[in-house]
């Protein structure tokens, strides 16, 4: 008989989830999608390069090898201190976009979810466009 | 989907909180600088109004709300009047401070806000996320009040590493409660209890969560060996911020342990009463021990503190008594959980007081923290000389002053649970404390004053202080009353 490799990791995860009174196989129904999609993904990342490293000619020669074939040479290390303007920026950033992320799924179900769910949405961007006024009204958006 | 709109009866003094903490930002914003006494005199106004409305939605009815993630009952009224007077209190003392260091801004009241408006969230918690959102939004208001002299290296140290400590201990108590979750199938506290009571949870990850959930609450509480941030905190930022870190997100730490373990996980109390007992223990040790090395007040405080929370752990770690039926039980738990509650309550009051009196003597240019900077109170003001007299004696645990009611209902709790080992261990270490807050006393009344300045402190800052220190003489005259308040409230939850 051939056992493929996922009736032993079945085996295994079913032996080590009686251990902590969990039932993986069931679990792991669900998160297959998410598997494959991991293993495309990375096979999609590794096999390009892997291709292109062992398929194609390699004649280097010090124009091929410097870092553009037109342009400035770089000036220095991009590694450098950044205004803290910019983190103002980004952070700022990073909040309005996170509310946006959380409109979406409400938008998905606010047929189910009534009017309830749309004063509760209106009420968490109320309280975000009072965040929003003090941080416009302090400057925080003026670069100069 | 069921979405009926939820009883909001039962919240209605956070969501007061909320509003007006919005309303504080947008005023301060436009009126600011027309009236710059307005956010002080909205944000007192928030605290006060607010104990009012809890005072007048209290009752002996536990009621749930917002999908039973929200709870409303008499132990969690009382933290919450507790939490918004120590608030009140402590916004009172920090106000001159404030102003003379420019820190007087809009910014300093709506984060004491937001930090109130969180920990009664925690109080008011059923559910570990609205508790984690409760802690999250407390802790990350009282980073920003660390940081708020920024441009001062000690200040900026000190809330760096409070916020590195404090999101490391978060993440270990989100951790935690991933494992609860993953034993009990519910992050609903009461629903943790009635799993645990009725299903066979799976042990191990159910114990490899407590850990976890123990160790975020002993950072939040700052207990040996989770303490290390407690010192640098308390020194390096500005008085009136250390006042408010060392007051009032204790009684929210505090509540947040009756949840979380008597509430949700009393029945591995064997467990959880071991982990607490060793860390106080330790606690006990480390901080009496080395608070006598501090020359610096607010170090010392510090250092204090770490021994005093860990002899209010004493008092949580002592509720069950081996072999005793469930009548006994009852008793000697409500017993134990109410000596805790009371210790934590009085020790507020006390380290208001310490820290009131610390800026009471600073002034414009000179930040009081050094233990010399106390010498000789008692010819520069003798009232307030007696004040900090009363803090220190109680804060040692002298007889007839409230901090020996304290110890010593928490000992009771002890031997009861038959550690008596431990309880004559927690007397010696208080023997040994009692030092350095005797040498406290000895600056004040025997030493030549090194600095002879007038006292500078406002009228509101005098009055305060002053009616703090007959607070704590009068609850130490007669402490049966608060006693009885902690053991009622607590009654009515457990």
């Amino acid at each position: 008989m051939d056992f493929g490799i996922e009736h032993w990791l079945c085996v295994g995860l079913r032996h080590h989830g009686a251990l902590l009174g969990l039932n993986y196989i069931d679990m792991l129904d669900n998160y297959l999608p998410i598997l494959l999609f991991i293993i495309v993904g990375i096979a999609f990342g590794i096999a390009p390069m892997l291709l292109g490293r062992l398929l194609a000619p390699n004649n280097p020669d010090p124009e091929k090898l410097s870092a553009y074939e037109c342009g400035f040479e770089a000036f220095e290390s991009a590694r450098i201190k950044f205004d803290v303007r910019y983190y103002l920026v980004a952070i700022l950033f990073i909040l309005f976009d996170l509310e946006i992320a959380f409109l979406f799924p409400w938008a998905v179900v606010l047929r189910e979810i009534g009017w309830f769910g749309f004063w509760a949405m209106a009420l968490f961007l109320a309280i975000l466009v009072v965040g929003f006024v003090y941080e416009w009204a302090k400057g925080a958006l003026d670069w100069e | 989907m069921n979405s009926i709109m939820p009883n909001l009866y039962p919240a209605s003094a956070e969501i007061f909180v909320l509003i007006m903490a919005c309303v504080v930002l947008i005023v301060d914003l436009y009126c600011g600088k027309k009236l710059p006494g307005i956010a002080f005199v909205l944000t007192q106004a928030t605290l006060v109004f607010g104990g009012v409305i809890v005072w007048l939605t209290a009752d002996a009815h536990v009621a749930l709300t917002f999908s039973k993630m929200f709870i409303d009952d008499l132990f969690g009224d009382f933290m919450k009047i507790a939490i918004l007077a120590t608030m009140a209190i402590a916004m009172t003392y920090g106000r001159s401070y404030l102003d003379d260091r420019g820190l007087n801004k809009g910014e300093f009241y709506l984060l004491a806000l937001f930090a109130t408006l969180g920990m009664m969230v925690i109080v008011s918690a059923n559910h570990l996320l609205v508790l984690y959102i409760g802690l999250e939004l407390m802790s990350l208001s009282l980073y920003a009040m660390v940081a708020l002299r920024r441009d001062d290296a000690a200040a900026s140290e000190a809330a760096m590493k409070y916020f590195v400590l404090g999101a490391l201990a978060s993440g270990f108590l989100l951790y935690g409660m991933s494992m609860i979750y993953g034993a009990t199938g519910t992050l609903q506290i009461d629903e943790i209890a009635r799993q645990l009571a009725y299903h066979a949870a799976n042990k191990t990850v159910l114990l490899f969560g407590l850990v976890f959930v123990i160790a975020g609450l002993a950072f939040k509480v700052g207990v040996v060996p989770f303490h290390m941030w407690v010192p640098d905190v308390y020194q390096g930022a500005p008085t009136a911020v250390t006042l408010i870190v060392g007051s009032a997100p204790k009684l929210a730490a505090f509540v947040m342990a009756i949840r979380l373990l008597v509430g949700g996980m009393f029945l591995v109390n064997e467990y959880w009463q071991l982990a607490l007992l060793l860390m106080a223990s330790f606690s006990i040790v480390l901080g009496n021990l080395t608070a006598i090395a501090q020359r610096n007040v607010k170090r010392m405080l510090a250092y204090s503190t770490i021994s005093h929370m860990g002899f209010m752990l004493l008092a949580l770690a002592s509720g069950v008594i081996d072999g005793a039926s469930v009548a006994d039980l009852r008793f000697s738990v409500l017993n134990a959980y109410s000596a805790a509650l009371f210790y934590t309550v009085t020790y507020v009051l006390m380290s208001l007081a310490a820290f009131g009196t610390l800026i009471l003597l600073s002034r414009a240019g000179f930040d009081a923290e050094m233990l010399d900077d106390l010498k000789g109170l008692s010819r520069r003001s003798p009232w307030f000389a007696a004040v900090m007299l009363i803090t220190m004696f109680s804060m040692a645990g002298v007889p007839f002053f409230v901090g020996f009611f304290a110890k010593f209902s928490v000992l009771e709790a002890l031997i009861q649970a038959d550690r008596i080992g431990v309880a004559v261990f927690a007397v010696l270490m208080s023997l040994i404390g009692a030092y350095y807050y005797l040498r406290v006393v000895k600056l004040m009344y025997f030493d030549e004053p090194v600095d002879s300045t007038p006292l500078v402190a406002p009228t509101g800052l005098r009055v305060m202080l002053s009616v703090n220190g007959v607070v704590i003489a009068l609850a130490g005259i007669a402490p049966n009353s608060l006693m009885s308040i902690c053991a009622l409230a607590l009654g009515y939850s457990l």
